[in-house]
């Protein structure tokens, strides 16, 4: 199975990243053999094998429903690309 | 052609805990913007999510109280998506390993039997921040305000068992109590505590293909609930019998219309790309452990109601007013516990409590009659001292004073007048004053009666026993 | 001996007995940060000011009997760890101008005990690399042989190490980048267990994999550093409550009786010949030691860089969404949300980093996840459990930790599967969660550092510190130093 640019774009498209033409393909063929060597992974039989979501296994960290101090305003705004009063601006969202 | 609705709701309950979901920032509503925010809930690199455990009890509370079975092992998942009011480009929620399923409520439509509506699944999951528009100084942008960003939900989702509007708001009225009522909840859905989607669409009758479902978001009324499902269901089956056919799609109900209209959205639809959150371990809940939220359950709304039928044998309406929350139910039980006399209980409760509340704009929680004030005003009505109209005036003082309803009644003088001879010289004094009326009422204008009632309880002030001065002048009037 | 070249213990000592302070130490190692950057280009952020003062008000403490093994020794951090109030970049241009309101929790244990921090190591831009030739500060060369890579992505953190900028450094280790440019640079570089160390103000790359571990001149340093970080933290989840032990006494026992496993799979034909050579005389020294040798097997190891490159790049496709110009960090010109986005995050990110994230995305994707990714985490589970299995019959594993000595800058960057499969001995060990360590074991004919590494059992860091320090007592590669 072939990496087209299409599904390079539609990847990229996803990932909110933009690619020039060349990168495009660079990253087909990049892509494609990188996911070509991936493919070993199907030689194995892992029926019935539970995949490994965490390496060492824990359960059940909570902490207490307790206030702690906020980091402030000043630091949570320092850097801000653009903010306005202490909200933090971006281009008009449109819903 | 006749069509057969099909709703599927979804909540987001906002928990009511001190803390966010993830991180200790306060949950406080309406501080200034990004002033509740620390490195977790801003999503700055290196920060990491830690899990406020009593979201977790009160999902499982909210899972028993809806009949759901908790999950022994459940996982937290990323969705994935971009928007400025999700600071790590993905929200944490829950999605193969929910920590409730396959849960029901009864709900009761006026008339009907009871019908079962299935709850698919409860999860966890942290909310979004805040986006706000066209305010004066961000020109032409947006500001993004993170305050309730990783503020604790739970998402309810029905099976689509609901055929009507009716039966949507029944359920939702239904989840809605249970939530308040077990205060994880404060139910203030204008302020967005409780947030409904309805996934709505037709198919003909007697068909077993479900039509395509339009997604209607953010309903934050009961009465623009029925609205916007109303609206929908006809617009669906006007659309398919023009020969069109209906898009799954998000929609977005105007009040001001009625309407609902599509969010035009350049995007494509949601690729979420969920994956189990490799910061968050997995939660194991054990039997005991359910087993002890289980104990430490309230008495639930449907099952006090039962109570107050069965045991002190109310009515199903007032039972059902008296456990509209919880506040008002253990209101009226405390009064109950103090005087024995339901229904007198109830009737005032329901009648010049609540008006009081509404008028002054209080709630149950802050009156200034405690029940156990109530309960002595009733029983001064129940011993005879007061009548029941008197009753009405040293209940407004007591609610203005504060003063106990005793003090009040003999600070004014108000002990009702039960003495057969004092009543009896009264009504002599009016009958003979107004000897006319005595010779209409004895060739048969009975109406008279009223005006010598009237009379009398004017000439004693309003504290004439009103049985005995019926009893009496009618005796007397017998002559 | 130049103040520069010492080693923890060593300048601690010279702090405790008065014949240096630490304001005379951190001054000897900015000047000689300035005199041999040219060459090496170890640090992205130097913090000559911030140093100084630190290094004052650590002379006080020590005057006041108060200092510890760690007070007033000049450190440097690789990028990744966010410092409060000092540029982190993470090796990125899209972190650029980031101040970070935080500080790691893994810096802050060293700060409290009154560390100095010299500055901010080049990296790998977000961890992303063996050779740190993806940093968007340029490359950091092997102070070895200034015409090859250092290793990556803890390049900064090594180099530093041998060219004598930094007693000690902390790097991270997701794919082996502690190990590997330890090994290429010929210093100590351990990762320790999954869980032992807080992840807390660490930049992520693959949540599941990343750990924080020193670089160090000798295992005496590492056992002193790796003390000082490790330890439950409320903040980190995944953080493990387990004590930490002394990992400084748990060094002296030396190896008689130790049982060493060598994993066939390992030891494979094509092993450059300087490394075998390191390797069969390491064997030997061992023996010699009074080790025991037990052949064994990990037969899923050849499945661990296609696991390895699905998991990582999956998790870092997640992790790697929130940069994207709204709070912090770089924002693009663009008059709407999609275009500020995908500007951002395009200018922001490096070839290799938008590389990954694409990877990632693509094995997360509708259609394709339970092909790659789940696949990938199932392949995880047979990794682990080959571990598992191992450890019932031995104490430790031996194995080389690269493939070959350092190659040469460029030789690799081109081709991306190549550079992914020269991490085939590291990798595994991120897999399981277990910790290893690298430590020099040799030089090749050109005179490149080799290392070995020593894996252990999860948690078993004092086993391996004890056989590596042994070893390391027992010959004399870390000693040599780089001539600059």
């Amino acid at each position: 199975m072939k990496m087209t640019i299409a599904d390079v774009e539609q990847v990229a498209r996803l990932a909110r990243l933009e690619l020039t033409a060349e990168d495009k393909e660079l990253f087909a063929g990049q892509m494609d053999a990188i996911l070509g060597y991936v493919e070993k992974l199907k030689e194995l039989n892992t029926d019935g094998i539970v995949p490994t979501s965490h390496a060492v296994p824990m359960e059940n960290a909570f902490r207490a429903d307790v206030v702690r101090p906020s980091i402030g305003l000043e630091k949570a705004l320092a850097n801000a690309p653009e903010k306005t009063g202490t909200f933090f601006v971006v281009p008009k969202v449109i819903e | 052609m006749k069509y057969q609705p099909v709703i599927g709701l979804e909540v987001h309950v906002q928990l009511l805990t001190d803390t966010k979901i993830f991180c200790g920032c306060s949950t406080t509503f309406g501080s200034e913007p990004n002033s509740q925010t620390c490195p977790v809930c801003l999503g700055l690199p290196g920060a990491l999510p830690v899990l406020n455990g009593t979201v977790v009890e009160y999902a499982i509370k909210a899972g028993l109280s809806t009949n759901c079975t908790i999950t022994p092992r459940s996982i937290f998942a990323r969705k994935n998506y971009f928007y400025p009011d999700l600071p790590k480009g993905y929200q944490i929620s829950q999605f193969e390993d929910p920590i409730c399923q396959n849960g029901w409520l009864d709900i009761t439509l006026a008339g009907q039997e009871p019908k079962r509506i299935g709850i698919t699944r409860i999860h966890m999951e942290e909310d979004a921040g805040k986006l706000v528009h066209g305010d004066s100084g961000m020109g032409d942008g947006s500001g993004v305000d993170l305050n309730r960003a990783c503020t604790p939900l739970l998402e309810v989702v029905s099976e689509p068992d609901l055929r009507s509007s009716d039966e949507a708001v029944a359920y939702l009225k239904q989840l809605h109590q249970i939530v308040t009522w077990l205060g994880i909840c404060d139910g203030n859905m204008e302020e967005g505590s409780f947030r409904c989607d309805a996934n709505v669409s037709v198919m003909p009758v007697g068909s077993k293909t479900l039509g395509t479902r339009a997604e209607i978001k953010n309903v934050n009324s009961f009465k623009f609930v029925k609205q916007a499902i109303e609206y929908e269901i006809l617009r669906q089956i006007d659309l398919i019998e023009d020969g069109g056919t209906v898009v799954q799609e998000t929609r977005l109900f105007d009040p001001n219309s009625g309407k609902t209209r599509s969010m035009r959205s350049k995007e494509e639809a949601h690729d979420y790309r969920y994956f189990p959150d490799p910061d968050l371990v997995p939660l194991v809940i054990s039997d005991q452990w359910v087993e002890r939220s289980r104990s430490e359950l309230p008495e639930l709304p449907g099952q006090r109601q039962q109570r107050f039928m069965t045991d002190l044998g109310l009515l199903p309406y007032d039972a059902e007013v008296l456990t509209a929350s919880r506040a008002l139910s253990d209101y009226f039980e405390a009064g109950v516990a103090a005087h024995d006399n339901a229904k007198a209980v109830a009737n005032w409760v329901m009648g010049e409590i609540t008006r009081a509340l509404n008028d002054s704009g209080t709630s149950i929680d802050a009156c200034p009659v405690p029940p156990e004030r109530l309960a002595e005003l009733l029983k001064l009505i129940d011993n005879g001292t007061i009548s029941g109209k008197i009753a009405k005036t040293v209940f407004d003082e007591m609610w203005k004073s504060g003063k106990a309803p005793l003090t009040i009644v003999e600070e004014q003088g108000l002990v009702q007048v039960s003495d057969s001879g004092a009543i009896e010289g009264i009504i002599d004094e009016i009958l003979a004053a107004n000897a006319g009326q005595v010779e209409e009422y004895r060739s048969g204008k009975e109406k008279v009666f009223g005006f010598f009632v009237g009379q009398v309880m004017k000439a004693s002030k309003g504290k004439a026993n009103p049985a005995l001065v019926n009893e009496l002048l009618v005796s007397r009037l017998k002559g | 001996m130049n103040i520069f070249d010492m080693t923890i213990h060593e300048l601690h000592g010279a702090l405790k007995g008065k014949q240096l302070s630490s304001l005379e130490a951190t001054t000897a190692l900015l000047k000689r940060i300035e005199s041999v950057e040219p060459q090496i280009g170890s640090f992205i952020t130097v913090t000559a000011e911030q140093a100084l003062a630190a290094a004052r008000s650590a002379d006080q403490r020590i005057a006041r009997g108060e200092g510890t093994t760690l007070t007033g020794i000049p450190l440097a951090l690789k990028d990744i760890f966010l410092t409060e109030g000092v540029r982190t970049t993470c090796g990125s241009r899209i972190l650029s101008n980031f101040i970070p309101p935080y500080s790691a929790a893994s810096w802050e244990k060293l700060r409290d005990q009154g560390a100095v921090l010299l500055g901010k190591l080049n990296q790998d831009e977000f961890a992303m690399g063996s050779s740190n030739e993806s940093s968007a500060y340029g490359i950091t060369r092997n102070p070895w042989d200034t015409s090859r890579i250092p290793g990556g992505s803890s390049g900064g953190s090594a180099a530093a190490v041998a060219a004598g900028q930094a007693i000690a450094t902390l790097g991270t280790d997701t794919g082996g980048s502690i190990r590997q440019p330890a090994s290429h640079c010929g210093c100590v570089g351990l990762k320790p267990t999954y869980g032992r160390v807080s992840r807390y103000g660490v930049i992520a790359y693959a949540s599941s994999l990343d750990q924080v571990g020193p670089l160090t001149r000798d295992v005496a340093d590492c056992a002193l550093m790796l003390e000082a970080v490790a330890g439950y933290d409320p903040k980190d989840s995944t953080s493990v409550d387990t004590p930490v032990p002394d990992y400084s006494a748990a060094l002296a026992g030396g190896v008689k009786g130790l049982r060493i496993g060598l994993p066939k799979e390992y030891f494979i034909d094509g092993l450059d010949p300087d490394v075998q050579k390191a390797m069969t005389a390491a064997i030997d020294t061992f023996r010699r030691l009074g080790a025991e040798f037990v052949d064994i097997s990990l037969p899923h190891t050849d499945y661990a860089v296609a696991t390895y490159y699905l998991i990582a790049t999956a998790e870092a496709s997640s992790n790697l969404a929130r940069y994207d110009g709204v709070r912090f960090g770089h924002r693009a010109q663009a008059d709407n949300l999609l275009d500020m986005y995908t500007k951002s995050r395009s200018e922001g990110f490096g070839t290799e980093v938008k590389r990954r994230i694409m990877l990632g995305t693509y094995a997360l994707s509708s259609g394709y996840y339970d092909a790659y990714y789940v696949k990938a985490q199932k392949v995880r589970t047979l990794i682990m459990n080959d571990f598992i299995s191992a450890f019932t019959g031995v104490d430790v594993m031996l194995t080389p930790v690269a493939p070959t000595p350092a190659f040469k800058i460029g030789e690799k960057i081109n081709d991306p599967l190549q550079m992914y499969l020269s991490d085939i001995f590291t990798i595994p060990v991120n897999l399981a969660g277990t910790c290893a360590m690298s430590l020099p074991a040799g030089f090749s004919a050109e005179g490149l550092p080799i290392g070995l590494q020593l894996i252990g059992k999860p948690f078993g860091e004092e086993t391996i510190l004890r056989a590596g320090y042994a070893f390391e007592q027992a010959t004399e590669w870390h000693t040599r130093k780089a001539t600059l």
